[in-house]
């Protein structure tokens, strides 16, 4: 398995080589990565992801950055281990790694997290390939399909059926690039809430409306992100987005999803799911179904300018760009399960078939 | 009731009222004795262009008594003089002359024998020569306190091998303890400033410290000013017109006061409407009160300032240097001022870092005509001076209206023809606006050297703190890449040396900024600190003690600045 000269680890090396020669001519090395942030991205609706511009930072070796070119350095060392010994390491125990590394050691693991994150920057790749893995969980799935797995041991296939589960739920792996599925469901609903998740979960909701169930728990994981789209781009399915009815669900959760994060910029292309949709909770719906609403806070009202101002792919959606100042307007918010007001299965009886049939009415 | 009223005698007050001329307590009764006598010494020998030298012995004779001998090698005073001058309050020439000496009011030295007599009930001994040709004269003294006259005890022709000077032997009573209050600590200072001066000084202990002298010329000689009429009140101005022997107001005015011309004499008596040939005796209490207004109104030059000398920055700093271990010392002294016609010089020197505290307020040395004041620091207007003055910019920390925290002494040294205190002790200067300004000034002056001083060091420091962190991560930049290249050992030192040398090719030089003390001298410094003197480790002795006796005639009028050190 190990791939000896594998395009990851040449790489590496030359990066490496690089400083090591500027060293020798007594020049200052430099490392440089792309600026991972919103201000260097931009969102294109051909290619339906957040796409890197040309802006790269540079980590010039000098008193006051020798520290962190030093872990930066090490980080790179301890990846080049992992990938030759075929080995992975969770950002958590990567850290843990780095308290060998005497006065070069992070303190908490954010510091440890962004170094790899630079890493993995610089070597243009997702940190699976440079040998780290996320300890985070992927996301929950219940419904219509089959997931192909390999047993650990002895490498057989697994069928893994998720209608099997009962009340419970398959968990997205941490790495799903090995994974193939069965399916003959017609749509994906990505779920915000673990709550709502469950109450469709019980229901059986995936039977009535021949579907797959995800929950997102938040904002989506890049396994999740990347097993929807997997799922999506293999059976051609519709991705549709149950979310709350507040800023953060729009600009955060489906907006990551859909074409992915600043900070992830260098991946996005594989790590976000055009074709999703937004289903609800949009602000229109709160006035059509007469949600019990909450006041919007001073950050809510912060980050619906922020949005409209600086994210590229609200600034490419005049509809989005609406229903936000319409959401501004209203000053109030909805959650998803506010729905129960009409009663508990309200959500399935009325709400999702009434939405399920107006599809093109879905903000983009 | 009325027939038990009379007159109150001078002595007879101040010997009710102690503690006005500084023998509130035990302690301090020592050193006043011998601040008061060694001033007069000190004020003496300049005066007759002497380089002093002066013996001061403390004998402890045994529950709460002292012996306390000051001699020096000073004129000697006439004969006549001499019980007056030790055994008369208020008697002495410094009082009628603006010139800057130590004494002033002519008060000191005889307190001091009045203090020895209600104590120990013991005369004073006093034996003076002018010159080798003339006899030493040995009085025995005591002091009437009700006529406030002399009782002399004993009146008698002595040998003394002595060329000239005078010494003062006093029993008093007296508590002998180390500090920065103490005679030890005066004495120190006392040499600090006056480093002309060889002081010989034999402690309690019997232990012998020499402070020799360090410079071989004597400050210029005070010179004698008139008063200026900016400072001039009413009641001074009429007892001046009735002793003078000018025949005009207008050359009253021209002979009694400096900077005044005919001209401006003119133009006070226009001013106040009084013909300039108005004959001074017949200028009334109305008259001289137009007079005093006149005056204001009309411009006159500053004074003379020449009669000022201070001591000077250097000397200032040389002296910080010997009692401090610092790291770095700055003084200056301020162009002279004037406040209420007198004119005056401040100056100011620091001593910051070293083996002082950082965590203290700074201590402050203050002097006044060269003389330390040990005594209510906060009631004297170079206190108020400091803790007015902004020690943040400076790199020091302060909270409002107090003294600055941090590692630094403060000289501090007023040299005026006429020093205000606060009182007869001498122990504070009084709080004229444009001496704590001047004073204010001094401080920020020298400050300002301070706190380049200061901010070069934290530059320094910050700097080094950078080169450590640099050295700390460099093996971890070629260990990474070590790793990663698998290059050998050998590799990885070039590595090293290369990036220490590309890291701080960029970086500022490293030095030390801390100046070299040479003068520092460690038994010097411990005198008189710890309460109780840390004793016998290793001052020098040396024997001699002048204890000669012996007399001879006097001559012409010598007494110079002998007596009002008060």
């Amino acid at each position: 398995m190990a791939k000896q000269q594998s395009p990851v680890l040449v790489n590496l090396r030359e990066k490496a080589e690089a400083v090591y020669h500027k060293i020798l001519k007594k020049q200052q090395p430099e490392l440089d990565m792309p600026l991972r942030a919103l201000s260097n991205v931009k969102y294109d609706d051909r290619g339906g992801y957040f796409e890197l511009m040309g802006k790269k930072k540079a980590r010039t070796l000098t008193a006051s950055t020798v520290k962190t070119f030093a872990q930066t350095l090490r980080m790179m060392a301890l990846s080049k281990e992992l990938i030759e010994g075929d080995d992975i390491a969770t950002k958590r125990e990567a850290y843990y790694v780095s308290k060998n590394w005497d006065e070069a050691r992070f303190n908490e693991q954010p510091e440890s997290d962004a170094i790899m994150d630079d890493v993995e920057a610089m070597m243009m790749v997702n940190r699976e390939q440079i040998g780290f893995i996320p300890e985070e969980k992927g996301g929950d799935i219940a419904g219509q399909m089959i997931v192909i797995d390999r047993d650990a041991d002895n490498g057989k296939e697994l069928r893994i059926d998720c209608t099997k589960f009962g009340s419970g739920a398959y968990s997205i792996p941490s790495s799903v690039e090995g994974l193939r599925f069965e399916t003959n469901a017609t749509f994906i609903l990505a779920i915000e809430t673990a709550g709502m998740f469950q109450r469709l979960v019980k229901h059986n909701y995936w039977k009535k409306a021949n579907c797959i169930l995800i929950s997102l728990g938040g904002v989506p994981t890049r396994a999740c992100r990347r097993f929807i789209r997997k799922l999506s781009d293999e059976h051609k399915l519709p991705v549709y987005v149950f979310a709350d009815g507040d800023p953060y669900a729009y600009g955060s959760i489906y907006r990551t999803l859909k074409v992915g994060s600043g900070n992830a910029a260098h991946i996005n292309q594989f790590f976000c799911v055009p074709q999703a949709k937004f289903l609800g909770v949009t602000p229109q719906d709160i006035i059509d179904y007469k949600l019990p609403t909450h006041p919007l806070k001073d950050v809510d009202f912060k980050k619906i300018k922020d949005l409209i101002k600086n994210d590229p792919f609200i600034i490419h959606h005049k509809e989005w760009q609406k229903a936000l100042l319409q959401m501004s307007t209203m000053k109030v918010r909805a959650e998803q399960q506010a729905l129960a007001k009409w009663g508990l299965n309200y959500v399935i009886e009325k709400y999702l078939p009434d939405k399920i049939k107006k599809v093109d009415g879905f903000l983009p | 009731m009325a027939k038990r009223q009379r007159e109150i005698g001078v002595a007879e007050f101040f010997s009710r009222n102690r503690h006005l001329l500084g023998f509130d307590s035990k302690r301090k009764a020592l050193l006043t004795t011998i601040k008061e006598a060694v001033d007069n010494s000190l004020d003496a020998c300049e005066e007759a262009e002497i380089l002093p030298e002066i013996h001061v012995e403390v004998i402890d004779m045994g529950s709460d008594r002292f012996r306390v001998i000051v001699e020096d090698n000073g004129p000697g005073i006439v004969k006549k003089q001499i019980p007056n001058i030790f055994a008369r309050l208020l008697y002495g020439s410094k009082f009628f002359k603006l010139a800057q000496s130590r004494g002033q009011q002519g008060i000191g030295i005889s307190a001091s024998v009045l203090y020895a007599q209600l104590t120990t009930g013991k005369p004073a001994r006093i034996i003076s020569k002018i010159s080798p040709n003339d006899p030493a004269h040995y009085y025995e003294l005591k002091i009437d306190t009700q006529k406030n006259q002399p009782l002399i005890m004993t009146d008698e022709v002595k040998e003394w091998s002595k060329e000239h000077g005078t010494r003062i032997e006093l029993d008093l009573e007296g508590s002998y303890l180390g500090g920065s209050q103490s005679m030890d600590q005066y004495l120190k200072q006392t040499a600090i400033v006056n480093p002309h001066v060889t002081l010989i000084y034999t402690n309690p202990k019997a232990e012998q410290l020499i402070f020799p002298r360090a410079v071989e010329t004597a400050p210029p000689k005070a010179v004698e000013i008139k008063p200026h009429p900016y400072g001039v009140e009413l009641g001074t101005l009429m007892d001046l017109l009735r002793a003078t022997k000018a025949p005009s107001v207008q050359s009253f005015f021209v002979n009694e006061f400096s900077r005044v011309g005919h001209g401006t004499a003119k133009q006070i008596c226009q001013g106040a409407a009084i013909l300039p040939s108005t004959k001074p005796a017949e200028i009334n209490r109305d008259m001289a009160e137009k007079l005093i207004k006149s005056i204001q109104a009309t411009k006159i030059v500053a004074p003379p300032t020449d009669c000022i000398s201070p001591i000077g920055a250097e000397l200032l700093e040389k002296g910080l240097k010997k009692e401090i271990n610092a790291e770095f010392y700055c003084a200056a002294t301020r162009p002279p001022n004037v406040y209420r016609g007198n004119p005056f010089v401040i100056e100011a020197g620091f001593a910051y870092g070293g083996e002082q505290l950082a965590d203290k307020s700074v201590s402050i040395y203050r002097f006044a005509n060269r003389v330390p004041l040990l005594y209510q620091q906060g009631a004297c207007a170079s206190a108020k001076a400091v803790m007015s003055t902004n020690w943040r910019s400076y790199g020091l920390s302060q909270s409002q209206g107090s003294l600055p925290i941090g590692p630094l002494t403060i000289a501090i040294h007023i040299a005026s023809v006429w020093v205000p205190f606060t009182s007869e002790s001498k122990e504070a200067i009084a709080h004229y606006p444009e001496i704590i300004r001047e004073m204010r000034l001094a401080l920020q002056e020298v400050g300002r050297q301070l706190g380049s001083y200061i901010s070069k060091k934290r530059r320094m420091h910050a700097e080094s703190k950078k080169r450590d962190y640099i050295q700390t991560y460099i093996p971890h930049v070629s260990d990474a890449l070590k790793e990663i290249l698998g290059f050998s050992d050998s590799d990885k030192e070039t590595v090293e040396k290369m990036l220490v040398s590309i890291l701080e090719k960029h970086r500022g030089e490293l030095k030390d900024v801390a100046m070299e003390n040479t003068e520092y001298n460690e038994e010097f410094a411990r005198i008189g600190k710890g309460k109780t003197s840390d004793d016998d480790d290793g001052e020098e002795r040396s024997a001699d003690n002048g204890n000669g006796e012996d007399c001879k005639a006097p001559d012409k009028k010598k007494n110079a600045g002998y007596q009002q050190t008060l």
